[in-house]
């Protein structure tokens, strides 16, 4: 739990600032039987972002990579839209089920396709994405022919943009995702194997865990996270594009995994860091918005927060700055210089 | 794998080092000779010039990006310090004499590298948050700026874009391109002739090796991030040469052409072995992807991507045959 105190911290300070700078912040009411304010639409515009992050969280956990999920988020976007476009009756719930079925079916493949490259041929993650990142817009844009596919279908509009139980349907589908990636990772042997799989995948195969086919259903997994937010932006907004869909939420993703406290290094992950970390982000861009801050901004304290959340969680960081503060003249050795040789 | 083993060296005794380079120049040419077969006006010296002159910037940060990725770092920033060097020159170019908007651009980007490099030295974050974070920066700046695009009018630079060398009647380039090829020569014998260089490879083989021979492991490697800065800085000036504006949406996903470049070139990401011949080669490839198509005509543009991503593979698959047969030979 001492992980997660620096991204909680980091979130409290942000909610902190809006409870200061804007009203009504924290009230959350409810119209026409749906859940209304700030703190929900945090959770409702983050939900890609956290399910995409989720995902990536367990490549991350395997020492990998996965750059490909904006691109597998705007081929399933794509797919759906193009085969719900094609339907006599877009309203026809088996029809957009099919849809579904099918566009996350792809998302699937690609995931396999990632892992196949990363577990049997031996790629280095990074490159092995690469290739789909690169190859996966052009996809998407022959999918929808470079056009921005418009649909109008209301079961579809149901997962991004739609409630139930007065619930946003998104933020359900991410408790669902997150309760059962919790479960299997938490109650069952899986999320230890792929820790150990991180820790070191040959000593892992040697001790007789099947470390390719679980890295290949990893990547899987993550593509299929990828491939629920891309359905999820898309019916959002109803229409797929190809170009700009799930555009850099790789790096946001990336970014939230590793302001939750999981290692790039791998070996160890944190499933209730990442979801900090992806609301973090969020919560930034909200509090941007809300306190005045000229949009064009938004990136800067991007880079602002993430360099001093990622310099406050190395420990060569603190080690430095912290303890030399505190002692300023060490008599012996000190402590900093020790963990720069052993590492 | 046995059948599969590659001779370790290559007929005319090449080491096997330089056979992804050779196939990327067998690949340049293939491309070239099928598109002046298929193509009419196709295979003149002037196709492979535009390439050289629609390149020069994505030239010169690739050269960057060679640095970095040899000492098995990455660099996300380029793209973004690339559009931030536009817009400050086009933003400063009215009112400051050019020679000094050049040289404070190029500070810029230098600094901004060096400071990359110093975290991710000394406080051993990775490379790839460290220069994401970057990237957002220098985006983020580029639109503290402005949010429009701004055209550049200033003498210097409108006469260098409009300037044009010719070499032989029909075959001209611009003075980007010499600017270009220059860094290149400067950059290879940086690589290949100085001690940074060796430091630099060496770094990338084994990066404990490296400390344990007391090689300067920290300036190495603040030296490639500060290369691949100053680098991005150049190209960024190159394209406002070439574009005349400065714009925060210039060279948006440029650091994934240069990465594509460099790998193509046969640099593995790992570090540690690499050609900048092969960067060149790299970029060469890219370009002519592009110009083939736009002869093509009836093809789309995102069939880049596509061709792209497949040479990758293919490139990386290489790689990855070339590394085994090499183990497996050693056992």
């Amino acid at each position: 739990m001492k992980r997660l105190a620096w991204p909680a911290g980091i979130l409290a300070a942000l909610l902190l600032v809006n409870l200061i700078f804007t009203d009504h912040f924290f009230q959350i009411e409810i119209k026409d039987g749906h859940l209304y304010g700030s703190l929900i639409d945090i959770f409702r515009f983050g939900a890609p972002l956290i399910l995409v992050a989720l995902g990536m969280t367990l490549v991350i956990a395997t020492r990998g990579i996965d750059l490909s999920v904006g691109s597998v988020v705007a081929i399933t976007g794509a797919m759906a839209c193009l085969e719900i476009s094609t339907l006599s009756s877009q309203d026809s719930i088996g029809g957009v089920l099919g849809a579904i079925g099918i566009a996350l079916g792809l998302a699937v493949a690609l995931g396999v396709g990632n892992g196949f490259l990363v577990a049997i041929v031996g790629i280095q993650p990074i490159i092995a994405t690469l290739i789909l990142m690169v190859a996966g817009r052009g996809l998407a844009q022959l999918i929808t022919d470079g056009q921005i596919i418009t649909i109008n279908s209301d079961p579809y509009k149901l997962i991004g943009g739609g409630y139930w139980l007065t619930l946003p349907f998104s933020i359900i589908i991410v408790a669902v995702v997150l309760a059962l990636m919790a479960f299997v990772t938490r109650r069952l042997a899986l999320g230890l194997l792929i820790e150990s799989v991180g820790g070191n995948a040959e000593a892992s195969r040697l001790s007789g865990i099947r470390s390719h086919g679980l890295l290949i259903v990893v990547y899987a997994f993550c593509a299929l996270c990828a491939g629920v937010a891309g359905l999820m932006i898309s019916s959002n907004v109803s229409s797929a594009d190809g170009n700009n869909a799930g555009l850099w939420i790789e790096l946001d993703a990336i970014l939230a995994v590793v302001i939750g406290g999981t290692s790039l290094a791998g070996g160890r992950f944190s499933l209730g860091g990442t979801v900090l970390g992806a609301l973090i982000i969020q919560t930034l861009t909200t509090t941007i918005y809300s306190i005045g801050v000229p949009p064009e901004t938004t990136l800067l304290f991007k880079a602002l927060v993430v360099t001093i959340v990622c310099l406050l969680q190395s420990p060569a960081f603190r080690a430095k700055v912290f303890r030399s503060r505190r002692k300023p003249a060490p008599p012996t050795v000190p402590a900093g210089e020790k963990v720069t040789v052993r590492t | 794998m046995k059948t599969l083993a590659l001779p370790r060296q290559l007929p005319g005794r090449l080491p096997r080092n330089y056979l992804p380079v050779l196939v990327t120049g067998a690949l340049f040419i293939a491309m070239f000779t099928a598109g002046g077969i298929r193509y009419e006006g196709f295979a003149t010296g002037q196709i492979i010039l535009n390439v050289f002159i629609d390149n020069a910037f994505l030239l010169v940060v690739a050269v960057g990006m060679t640095f970095v990725i040899l000492t098995g770092g990455i660099d996300l920033s380029v793209g973004s310090v690339v559009a931030l060097t536009t817009m400050i020159a086009a933003s400063l170019l009215p009112s400051t004499p050019s020679f000094l908007v050049i040289l404070l651009v190029l500070a810029i980007g230098g600094v901004l590298g060096a400071a990359m490099g110093a975290i991710i030295h000394y406080f051993e974050i990775q490379p790839f948050i460290v220069t994401l974070a970057g990237m957002f920066l220098a985006r983020g700046l580029c639109y503290t700026i402005g949010t429009d695009s701004i055209p550049i009018s200033d003498p210097t630079f409108t006469a260098i874009a409009q300037t044009r060398i010719d070499l032989a009647p029909e075959l001209w380039i611009s003075p980007t391109v010499l600017i270009a090829l220059a860094v290149v020569l400067v950059a290879t014998y940086t690589l290949h002739y100085t001690r940074l260089g060796r430091n630099v490879y060496a770094v990338g083989g084994n990066e404990q090796s490296a400390l344990l021979m007391g090689l300067p492991v920290a300036r190495t490697k603040i030296a490639v991030y500060t290369i691949s800065g100053l680098c991005s800085a150049l190209g960024g000036l190159l394209l406002s040469f070439y574009m005349l504006s400065g714009y925060g949406l210039h060279a948006v996903g440029m650091e994934l052409d240069a990465i594509a470049a460099v790998v193509i070139g046969g640099t593995l990401l790992t570090g540690g072995s690499g050609y900048l011949l092969g960067t060149v080669l790299g970029v060469l490839v890219l370009g002519l992807i592009q110009t083939v198509i736009s002869f093509e005509g009836t093809l789309s543009s995102w069939w880049t991507k596509i061709v792209i991503g497949l040479l990758l593979l293919v490139f990386i698959l290489l790689q990855r045959l070339i590394v085994t047969t090499g183990v497996s030979r050693e056992r």
